[in-house]
């Protein structure tokens, strides 16, 4: 009896430190930044006056801010929608007793070592309208202006912006996919080595086709892994900063800009820390909707 | 037979694969080994005639102070976040109590965090600490925002620890402290290792605590490489010797341990 209490107290001792760090730098600080987004604290000097929803009402009439809803929405889903249907693509392939496998594997993983800041840098160059890949293509009478585009596609005239896909972004899209595909392509890997092989042995016996195998049995077990893949992948490309940073900055019209860049800029070079507190806000509301159902049926599955 | 037809395209398909991701590792190799006046648009997918090395000598004295702050920063901020990772995960494993399980979900929400919505009151906090511009500060804010992914990675990593282990110590009078460092530390070197490589990978390669939290010379060499890269005075060349030389370490590790570091991933995607 005393002996359980003791330890107890001991396994008190060993987290409540974590508890508390976690407690006043996530919960409490997002307060603090909540209090902020709702201040006049609008230059070097804090100024914690009420304002209202005054700085969320200015962000959404802001053309800067539209346009980067616009790019957020459009880079999400074409990142999303790449590195999901790539990653299992690559990872069957991989999966079929191939030669090299490790060699493939390896390749197609070794970017997600590295930091967003060097593949910012090094795609830049590359798709860079008058260097890099332009150069090649420009043999087959192609030359894309790339991230130097300021045309959206398919636009229709929504507040103060043009609604549509905006051609820099695709730019992005590539650096970001070829750098984090690895990600849900190691996932995948691990979910169709999970699969058992009496399933598809059954399956082979009624006679179905490796086509039909795929169809029916793996690809529907692999559907969990698609939900975690496209959750993880959504929060990431939400808070995108570093890459975008490093490969275009916010672009000419903000083409390329993104919530989470405007809000540093805001803060540290506007030195507008309402109105940046209030954008970081609004980049966590929209994560956390994403990322609180899956928390919570994660937990409850176990 | 079915299978035997498609093999040479999963192939064809695998390798067209390959070239997307080594064109960028083969511009960069190549352009980092080119002296300065072979750098032009028309050669740029060329082998260099001759290889010349200046490029990395000049990016490395530029980087060279920065890539020091780095591990000052790195080994500290991965080994204090491993080691608390480690204590959270044992409790929140093996010694569940009421509510635990609401303080991990609690604990794990701040690894999805923007974190750009505790940057202002980090800031705040920082400077009136004096850590503000500090590796010392630095290492502090990775290893309380590190606390969710390595919590997350011991506790699956001791969920796999059978309990029976545990209840047979115990009968044999071993207690918390005893179970933890007789059973569960010695069982979780591996643990260690994943997360150690994990967090010494993200922390290196991290941007924006780096670029909002320190200047000119106490900067890590991501945001050092950002400048240089930013300058319009720098040559391509030496841009990407600069890029190379950054990401070697982390790039490294992979080549090494790289089957650890993919169990890290793993390990990370919550269910692990």
């Amino acid at each position: 009896m005393i002996k359980g209490s003791s330890d107890r107290i001991w396994s008190i001792i060993f987290i409540l430190p974590s508890i508390i760090l976690i407690g006043i730098f996530v919960y409490g600080f997002i307060s603090w930044t909540g209090y902020v987004s709702l201040s006049e604290w609008r230059s070097l000097v804090p100024d914690y006056s009420f304002a209202g929803f005054e700085n969320y009402l200015n962000l959404f009439k802001d053309f800067r801010f539209q346009a980067d809803i616009r790019n957020t929405i459009f880079f999400t889903i074409l990142f999303i929608g790449a590195v999901a249907i790539m990653g299992q693509l690559l990872a069957v392939l991989i999966d079929q007793n191939i030669k090299g496998e490790s060699v493939f594997r390896n390749l197609f993983l070794f970017p997600m070592a590295l930091s967003f800041v060097v593949t910012g840098v090094v795609w830049q160059w590359l798709l860079n309208p008058s260097t890099g890949v332009n150069l090649l293509l420009e043999k087959i009478g192609l030359s894309p202006k790339w991230y130097i585009s300021t045309e959206v596609l398919f636009g229709i005239p929504i507040g103060k912006i043009e609604f549509g896909i905006p051609v820099a972004i695709i730019a992005i899209v590539i650096a970001a996919v070829w750098q984090m595909t690895g990600f849900s392509l190691a996932m995948y890997l691990a979910g169709l080595r999970g699969i058992p092989e009496e399933l598809k042995e059954a399956a082979r016996i009624d006679g179905a086709s490796e086509w039909k195998l795929y169809r029916k049995v793996i690809f529907p077990q692999l559907r969990p892994i698609t939900m975690s893949v496209i959750i993880i992948m959504a929060h990431i490309s939400l808070k995108i900063f570093d890459l975008i940073y490093a490969m275009t900055g916010p672009g000419a019209n903000y083409v390329t800009d993104v919530p989470a860049l405007y809000m540093f800029e805001k803060t540290f070079r506007a030195q507008d820390y309402a109105s940046g507190a209030a954008i970081a806000m609004i980049l966590l509301i929209s994560v956390a909707v994403f990322i609180i159902p899956y928390l919570l049926m994660n937990r409850r599955e176990d | 037979m079915a299978k035997r037809l498609t093999k040479p395209l999963v192939y064809v398909i695998l390798i067209a694969f390959s070239l997307f991701y080594l064109m960028p590792v083969y511009v960069l190799i190549v352009t980092s080994l080119k002296p300065f006046d072979q750098i032009s648009l028309d050669t740029m997918w060329q082998l260099p005639s001759t290889i010349d090395l200046s490029s990395y000598s000049t990016a490395f004295s530029k980087l060279a102070p920065n890539i020091m702050n780095s591990f000052y920063l790195v080994i500290p901020a991965t080994l204090l976040s491993a080691l608390f990772g480690s204590l959270n995960g044992y409790v929140l494993s093996k010694w569940k109590f009421k509510g635990s399980e609401l303080v991990f979900t609690a604990i794990l929400f701040g690894m999805f965090i923007p974190y750009q919505s505790i940057l202002i009151p980090l800031i705040v906090f920082l400077r009136d600490l004096g850590l503000y511009n500090s590796i010392p500060g630095l290492i502090f804010t990775h290893v309380v925002y590190g606390l969710p992914i390595t919590t997350l990675m011991f506790r699956n990593f001791y969920a796999n620890i059978p309990n029976s282990m545990l209840e047979s110590a115990k009968i044999d009078g071993a207690n918390f402290l005893k179970i933890y460092g007789r059973i569960m530390f010695p069982l979780s070197i591996s643990g260690f290792v994943v997360v150690a490589i994990w967090q010494f990978t993200n922390i290196w390669n991290e941007f924006l605590f780096a670029v909002s939290l320190t200047q000119s010379d106490q900067q890590p060499v991501m945001v050092a490489l950002q400048n240089l890269a930013g300058s319009q005075v720098v040559q391509w060349n030496v841009q990407m010797a600069g890029a190379l030389l950054a990401a070697l370490p982390t790039l490294l590790v992979y080549i090494l341990v790289g089957k650890y570091f993919v169990r890290g991933l793993l390990a990370g995607s919550v269910k692990g």
